[in-house]
């Protein structure tokens, strides 16, 4: 791929991280209120305090320097001070993020794996009981809403069977006493009730979207042909249409990473995963909206780099791009 | 409206169920005072009738206030339902608003336009709204209406400035052009029905995602708020009581996930008719 291209691509990546930000700034400032009138409603705070507070976390600035100072930080990896947590925004986001990479990330491998799997059985014949039943099951399961899935699986498998535990990233008491095997078993454990919830609604997507481009590269001439010759049917779906095939599902790769932070934000709700959207419904809950902005400031940046990823595999993986 | 090639094939089971269902529901919703079996907010014996189970005098059993689930469920229909469609509607028209504009200027104001819309699109939706409902803590229906309203145009103004740039090329209209015809005669009389059925389809398919939404926003606590019935806050009473009490919050969520699971078949149905065509009237 030219050089030219990747660098064309990461610029418009920096922008939209950048516009992201500034969007995160405004629309705080939009809403009515700020952290002194709405979080600390006592009528015992005389004016002048709230006006005192207001100047010592430069609030009374004018709203331009304000942004200005703003990006200055944010380029610093600076998030300000969490009102609710009482400490800096980006020492709480250190201990957040990797925990969301993990429940995410897992989900985002699953969801492909599962969904391309779920599209090639359907796709062998297409029009069959077994491709229909599979596009009824898969339209139910993009449309379950995820916290009542989660609320289910979490009533099923760890109220009611007792096999999976109900919250939590790690087993509070035990994990520091355990050694890297059970602690790898330990966070497994944890992780399997929040990332079965992502993955049965963005497996479903995938197949959805990985059926429709096969059935479009099948009738093609090069499949036609490869048929004449003589090619087993296992092996022209797998190696002549599913090459093929893929590149369209890359796009969806940009587009699946939104839909997991959203998710996201439930999934850890529910069970308590200490993640970024857990920490986000905890600060919209106490007006912490610095540990807000950030929030969004970090899940845009990851969706732009997720585009920017899914670009340049784009690019890399289609000649016409690539080349041209 | 126009009409872009007909569907001739007869309707499959599945859309039926999901037409019979929707209208159940909005039927259901408009006559939920006289459906309803029990006052939705009345907490007739906090003690004893508290956390019944599923049964004749409650079908879906009553939640830890005593107050029947059933009530509830018809009741936050009437929520769910007219935030869906007021939020949607307000969404379409801003999205439909700001693609035609971006589609039909072109050049640097496209250009500029389209890069924050890409800043929006980054960002996840449900965040989105926690921004905008942080600084007060929670709102009222009119402004959650509007929040959601606010932040679910941005997928509706890709697709409708996608179909703007080909629409502005059409032969069609720049011999309307050539007559002298205004920037606004031109965008209303020949841009705009052209970008109908795009704009449709995804008012259909955001329909589902905000109710969900808001179904979601009101089990975080930051939706519809409480004494008031939504199907999300009821779940959200409910999983206090989850171990015991299961169906407070499973039966609202059932009905939730059929209404999303109907609208979904529709948009596929109409998205998907022999040779792509799209009905819609």
């Amino acid at each position: 791929m030219s050089a030219r291209l990747a660098l064309a691509r990461s610029a418009q990546a920096v922008v939209v991280i950048f516009v992201v930000a500034s969007l995160a700034f405004f629309l705080i400032r939009l809403a009515p209120g700020d952290p002194f009138t709405a979080a600390l409603n006592d009528p015992g705070i005389t004016e002048e305090v709230r006006t005192e507070w207001r100047r010592s976390y430069g609030l009374d600035a004018p709203l331009a320097e304000q942004y200005v100072r703003y990006l200055g930080a944010v380029v610093r990896g600076d998030f300000g001070w969490s009102f609710s947590m009482q400490r800096p925004v980006a020492e709480a986001l250190r201990a957040a993020v990797p925990r969301t990479m993990l429940l995410a990330g897992t989900a985002l491998l699953l969801s492909f794996a599962v969904g391309i799997g779920v599209a090639l059985v359907q796709v062998r014949h297409p029009g069959s009981m077994t491709d229909r039943v599979l596009n009824r099951t898969t339209l139910l399961a993009y449309s379950v809403p995820e916290f009542w899935l989660a609320l289910l699986l979490l009533f099923v498998f760890s109220l009611k069977l007792g096999v999976l535990p109900a919250g939590g990233a790690v087993d509070a008491v035990m994990h520091s006493r355990m050694n890297w095997m059970e602690r790898v078993v330990d966070t497994i454990r944890h992780l399997v009730l929040p990332a079965t919830t992502l993955t049965i609604v963005g497996a479903a997507v995938v197949a959805r979207y990985q059926r429709g481009a096969l059935l479009d590269v099948l009738p093609s001439d090069f499949i036609r042909t490869a048929r004449a010759k003589g090619v087993a049917e296992p092996a022209i779906v797998r190696r002549h249409a599913l090459r093929n095939a893929l590149l369209p599902t890359i796009t969806l790769l940009g587009l699946t990473i939104p839909a997991l932070l959203a998710g996201s934000v439930f999934v850890e709700k529910i069970f308590a995963w200490p993640g970024m959207g857990l920490l986000a419904v905890n600060a919209v809950a106490s007006r912490d909206y610095a540990m807000v902005t950030a929030v969004v400031v970090v899940a845009g940046t990851a969706v732009a780099l997720g585009n920017l990823v899914a670009d340049l595999l784009y690019a890399a993986a289609d000649p016409r791009v690539r080349d041209g | 409206m126009r009409i872009v090639p007909r569907i001739t094939a007869p309707a499959n089971a599945g859309v039926v169920v999901a037409l019979g269902f929707l209208s159940l529901l909005l039927l259901a919703a408009v006559a939920a005072p006289w459906l309803a079996p029990h006052d939705p907010l009345a907490q007739p014996d906090i003690v004893g009738a508290r956390l019944a189970p599923p049964g004749a005098a409650h079908p879906f059993g009553t939640d830890a206030f005593s107050r029947d689930v059933l009530s509830r469920v018809l009741y936050g229909a009437r929520i769910s339902l007219a935030v869906g469609v007021l939020a949607t509607a307000l969404s379409v028209t801003l999205g439909t608003a700001y693609g035609l504009v971006a589609g039909y200027a072109g050049g640097m104001l496209d250009t500029v336009l389209m890069r924050i819309l890409d800043g929006f699109l980054a960002i996840p939706r449900v965040l989105l709204v926690l921004v905008l409902v942080s600084a007060s803590g929670s709102l009222p229906l009119p402004a959650l209406i509007l929040v959601l309203g606010l932040t679910g145009w941005f997928h509706v103004a890709r697709l409708v400035r996608a179909e703007a740039l080909v629409a502005r090329k059409l032969d069609y209209v720049t011999a309307a052009r050539a007559l002298g015809a205004s920037g606004w005669r031109i965008v209303s009389r020949h841009i705009l029905p052209n970008v109908l059925t795009p704009a449709a389809v995804a008012a259909v398919l955001g329909f589902a995602n905000t109710i969900v939404l808001e179904a979601g926003l009101s089990y975080l606590g930051v939706g519809v708020q409480p004494p008031a019935p939504s199907w999300g806050n009821i779940m959200l009473e409910g999983t206090e009581q989850l171990r015991t009490a299961w169906w407070v919050a499973l039966f609202p969520g059932i009905v939730l996930f059929a209404t999303v699971v109907s609208v979904n078949t529709l948009a596929e149905r109409i998205r998907s008719g022999p040779t792509g065509a799209i009905l819609l009237r």
